[in-house]
């Protein structure tokens, strides 16, 4: 354990670290003398939510090195675990922070073991492959959730699939099939958005500085090379694949908990677009990038609300000039330029 | 790594500076702010674009009378309940006064959430599930799910209640002896009717003979319901949907030669003035609705009139249900009485906390009746749930007939 | 007995509009390695220009076809050369982000122009239709065209890849862009090509899909899109007959889970199809096996 932390850190992930608790420092004080507008107010924790996505995906697709384009699926099983543990555990647990946790962990938990039901014969496959099979399986988690339904009452839990079968005397609907969980207690809070957010990242840079980082990243960069002097290619993506989707979990238990009420198709291909979007525009494998993409494009379309009917087609034309502008050769050695000129003027 | 720095701060300043910008602007009022969220962008938002307009056209009335003034503003909320939220904050930064809840339900159930914290009046023209309201027992589990919100009104009927209407008025007119049954179910509407009628019709002895479903995915083909309902020799198919799923399952069932009889509910009004819609498909479909845009009365005519000036088509229901909203809040102001202040002008700065008591005091006051598009003599109680009659109507000759 | 071929014919006519998207698809990709995400939005835009032609302007059914090809080809080759062309030597991440954002482009830019209302697409054969055993088994015009039009489409197309100086020069740059390069084949000019194709056949699969389920909305083309993506990898992407075979394949699984499993969860058994066959064979059912060197 003590060498999990003593591990040698590079310089730029301690900026990180800071980056992300001075904002959550000036935000925490803005909110506390009042000075954020509600909007603003209303977003922390969902941002804090997309940022751990994000992070979580960045994991898959820039330290893996594979394409998922069902990431929501996850976050969907951490969200309902979640929202279904924390309702369930009102009465035992009355502690909101406790029952948060505890139900953080179960939505974790779940959504790992999905990710191990996943993964196991998804990373076999290559490329747009896998991509795909990502999709397929985003898809059929919310399929699954859609048709299940499940109600608390003194008697017990009650659980059905595709109809609902039974009924109660008193208690609770947990989950209702389509129409999700309703009356969601709100307990998630900013600070512990920014609490998972900080874990994330200590977990995440563990990871990327160990020897099974290494080896992740070694499979990526070549598979073949890498499998040639004994990594063992299953054990290691299924580690990076399943830490991602545990995050993605957690991420979504923190986004079910701060909303009143939350549908299946909510986490649908969209979403996991969505999130795709904020890593590829953040930069690959650079986790700095993705909070900062997550967190702005977040609020992006609400500081838009000015434009009114026009604010997504902005949205569309923004997100391929900036694709566009990132990728041209002749703007990217215009920047690498500017950069040199400034370093040579420093020393 | 200097560069991260910077943009990390930049992007700090940049932030903060935004959120001054938007927290602040105290100026006093020179109208009664009425805020809503709906689908003004996406998939839904003919429904949201219907209430935005209809509710401009009741403002604009009621500010032309010169008495009291209102301003309303709506913000767009994609069908997405957290983005309803946010489009909800976005108004009390606004400073919204009265909300006109939220257009579609989902949303509708999590904006009245904010708005029961916030103590300020809700007044949905259509969010219609029974969540939205609380304190209504879910009629296959018996089990009251979310509390009552007592700040929360509803101007359209609730969804449990009409699904009920519906089983009562076919069993008692005994319009089919075999009933098949076509619904959305990853729609609260549609689920919520549904799960009534079925609870209903059981109990009145109606024979279901199929049961079909779709989903948003699967919303475009329905080749295998309508199969099943002709399969199980069904001669009425109940269609507790929007009438954009009932056109397509109406051409469906001609195609393969089906004729059951069809019965619907209020949202499929509108299919009527659906672009491209063969109207005689509808011939013989009934349905209860509150609104029928080509009635006869002075009120309903003005309106269409002036909508269709205004906007180029011919208003639904949503529109109906939220035009009667703003003017039903005129009305419980006491056509703005309740506001005057001793010199004649209007007390426009009164919080919303103080709008919110006063309203519900009024709405539920034991005298208090509505007459709008969607009904006469409505009135409210303490449970939010309005009270009108539903209208049944058949389609003859492409238009309403009242049964 | 009859239900089930009712069934079945309804899953080949839809397989069939599957089919002709995902030609769209697998072709883009096996020249431009590169997932299309616009390609459901372009089926969208062909079926509302044939919409206003038919409905607005009272034109013939075909030419309304035909103005749809038209400007979906336009389209198409616009967006390859302002949003995909600059974008050659980047990662194919940053393509499938681009493709992404022009998808959400054209479907914004039909909501403001057309609005979301639900159209109605017009019924262009008035449902005739062939009707047998008295009645218990239909078949309606509408799929026999589909069906025919797959058909007819694949048989050119593999003419036409096989035969013709152009179809050679795509089958090159498909195999290796710098050896066909080297042998005086314009790249760039293959890839536009490719995607002027695609692109027309998405207008023919736009129309085809709305005279068989007529609600027409700005999304209209993304469900399908996903699922003709599925096809085309189902049957092996790349590969034109297993274009046709997953497209047809998958249409027939899903009519048939919804008519004998359950509506809701016929999407999931689609998928879940899907998954099983990527196991079993990991390119697709017709898919090339590639073997990887260092």
């Amino acid at each position: 354990m003590k060498k999990f932390f003593t591990s040698k850190m590079k310089k730029s992930n301690w900026l990180v670290y800071a980056g992300v608790i001075l904002a959550f420092v000036v935000f925490q004080v803005m909110s506390g003398t009042g000075a954020l507008s509600s909007t603003m107010e209303g977003q922390l924790v969902p941002v804090c939510a997309y940022v751990v996505m994000a992070l979580s995906l960045n994991l898959t697709v820039g330290v893996l090195g594979e394409l998922s384009l069902g990431h929501a699926g996850f976050m969907s099983i951490g969200a309902f675990t979640g929202a279904v543990t924390a309702a369930a555990l009102e009465g035992a647990i009355p502690n909101s922070g406790l029952r948060l946790l505890v139900a953080m962990i179960m939505g974790a938990l779940l959504a790992a073991v999905a990710g191990v039901l996943v993964g196991v014969p998804v990373l076999r496959l290559r490329g747009d492959y896998l991509a795909i099979v990502t999709l397929a399986f985003g898809e059929i988690i919310k399929s699954i959730i859609t048709n299940l339904y499940i109600g608390m009452d003194s008697t017990g839990l009650h659980c059905s699939f595709l109809n609902l079968n039974f009924t109660m005397q008193d208690g609770k609907m947990l989950l209702n099939g389509p129409m999700g969980v309703t009356g969601i207690e709100k307990i998630s809070t900013f600070l512990s958005g920014f609490l998972l957010i900080m874990v994330t990242l200590v977990i995440i840079f563990n990871l990327v500085n160990s020897r099974s980082g290494r080896a992740i990243m070694a499979l990526r960069d070549n598979r073949i090379a890498a499998e040639s002097v004994g990594i063992n290619v299953t054990k290691y993506k299924l580690m990076g694949f399943v830490i991602s989707a545990s995050l993605a979990g957690a991420a979504g238990t923190l986004f079910a908990l701060s909303q009143n009420t939350i549908m299946a198709n909510k986490f649908d291909f969209n979403t996991s677009i969505l999130v795709l979007v904020f890593v590829v525009l953040g930069g690959l494998g650079r986790m700095w990038g993705s909070i900062i993409a997550a967190a702005t494009l977040t609020v992006l379309p609400e500081l838009l609300r000015e434009f009114s009917d026009y604010r997504m087609l902005v949205y569309a034309i923004v997100l391929i000039l900036i694709m566009l502008a990132t990728n041209n050769p002749t703007l990217k050695g215009w920047f690498a330029r500017i950069f040199k000129r400034k370093g040579a003027e420093k020393e | 790594m200097k560069k991260f720095a910077k943009i990390v701060c930049l992007l700090t300043v940049l932030v903060m500076a935004l959120c001054c910008f938007a927290g602040c602007g105290e100026k006093t009022n020179d109208a009664i702010k009425l805020g809503g969220t709906g689908p003004l962008t996406g998939g839904a938002a003919i429904y949201g674009n219907a209430v935005n307009n209809a509710a401009k056209i009741a403002v604009e009335e009621i500010n032309a009378l010169g008495g009291i003034q209102f301003e309303v503003k709506y913000e767009d909320d994609t069908h997405d309940p957290e983005k309803a939220v946010n489009a909800y904050n976005s108004l009390m930064d606004w400073n919204m006064q009265i909300c006109l809840g939220s257009v579609t339900t989902k949303p509708g159930e999590a904006t009245s959430v904010e708005a029961n914290e916030d103590h300020i009046f809700y007044l949905t023209p259509s969010a219609s599930s029974a969540n939205v309201l609380g304190g209504v027992a879910d009629p296959l589990t018996g089990v009251v799910d979310v509390e009552r919100k007592d700040n929360v009104f509803q101007m359209c009927f609730m969804d449990p209640s009409q699904g009920k209407a519906s089983a009562e008025y076919i069993s008692s007119q005994k319009l089919g002896e075999k009933i098949a049954i076509i619904y959305k179910n990853d729609e609260v509407y549609s689920t919520g009717i549904y799960n009534s009628f079925k609870l209903e019709a059981e109990a009145l002895g109606l024979n279901i003979v199929s049961t079909t479903t779709f989903t948003d995915d699967t919303d475009t083909d329905f080749s295998v319901q309508v199969a099943a309902a002709k399969d199980a020799g069904a001669d009425l198919v109940f269609l507790p949907m929007y009438y954009e799923y009932a056109a397509l399952i109406l051409k469906e069932a001609k195609d393969i030669g089906y004729a059951p009889k069809f019965f619907g509910v209020d949202g499929m009004d509108g299919i009527l003035t659906m672009d491209g819609f063969d109207t005689s498909l509808a011939e013989g479909v009934m349905l209860l609705t509150p609104f029928n845009a080509d009635a006869e009365d002075e009120r309903t005519k003005a309106f269409v009139a002036k909508y269709q000036e205004e906007y180029g088509e011919i208003p639904n229901q949503f529109a109906a249900d939220a035009y009667d909203c703003v003017y039903a809040i005129y009305q419980a102001l006491d056509e703005g009485e309740a506001l005057k202040n001793e010199d004649g002008t209007y007390n426009y700065d009164i919080t919303a906390t103080e709008l919110c008591d006063m309203l519900i005091e009024a709405f539920t006051a034991s005298d208090f009746t509505f007459s709008g598009l969607t009904g006469e003599n409505m009135t409210w109680t303490a449970d939010g749930a309005v009270s009108k009659t539903p209208k049944g109507m058949v389609i003859q000759n492409g238009a309403y007939v009242g049964m | 007995m009859l239900s089930f071929l009712n069934h079945l014919i309804n899953g080949i006519s839809l397989g069939s509009i599957y089919a002709i998207i995902a030609l769209g698809y697998t072709m883009v990709y096996g020249i431009a390695k590169m997932l299309n995400f616009a390609h459901g939005d372009i089926i969208m835009v062909g079926a509302y220009v044939c919409f206003f032609a038919v409905s607005s302007f009272q034109l013939h059914p075909v030419v309304g076809l035909l103005l749809a090809i038209i400007v979906c080809t336009v389209l198409g080759t616009l967006i390859e050369k302002l949003a995909y062309k600059p974008l050659r030597q980047a990662t194919s991440l940053a393509v499938l982000i681009t493709a992404i954002g022009v998808s959400y482009f054209l479907q914004n830019a039909a909501q403001l122009l057309w609005t979301s209302n639900p159209k109605l697409f017009p019924d262009i054969f008035n449902g005739a239709a062939i009707k047998l055993f008295d009645g218990e088994l239909i078949i309606t015009v509408s799929t026999l065209v589909t069906i025919a039009a797959c058909i007819v489409i694949m048989i050119l197309l593999t003419a036409f890849i096989d035969k013709s100086k152009t179809g050679k020069a795509m089958r090159a740059c498909s195999e290796d862009k710098g050896a066909a390069q080297l042998m005086g084949i314009n790249v760039n000019r293959t890839i536009s090509i490719t995607f002027a194709i695609g692109s027309a056949l998405a207008a023919v699969a736009g129309v085809l899909l709305c005279t068989t389920y007529p609600s027409l909305v700005p999304t209209t083309g993304s469900m399908p899109g996903i699922k003709a993506f599925t096809a085309a990898v189902f049957g092996g992407i790349g590969s034109v007959p297993g274009a046709l075979l997953g497209g047809i394949l998958l249409g027939i699984i899903e009519i048939m889970a919804g008519a004998y499993i359950s509506t809701s969860l016929s999407n999931a058994i689609v998928f879940a199809v899907l998954i099983l066959v990527l196991l079993i064979k990991p390119t697709g059912l017709l898919g090339k096996q590639i073997r990887e060197k260092v």
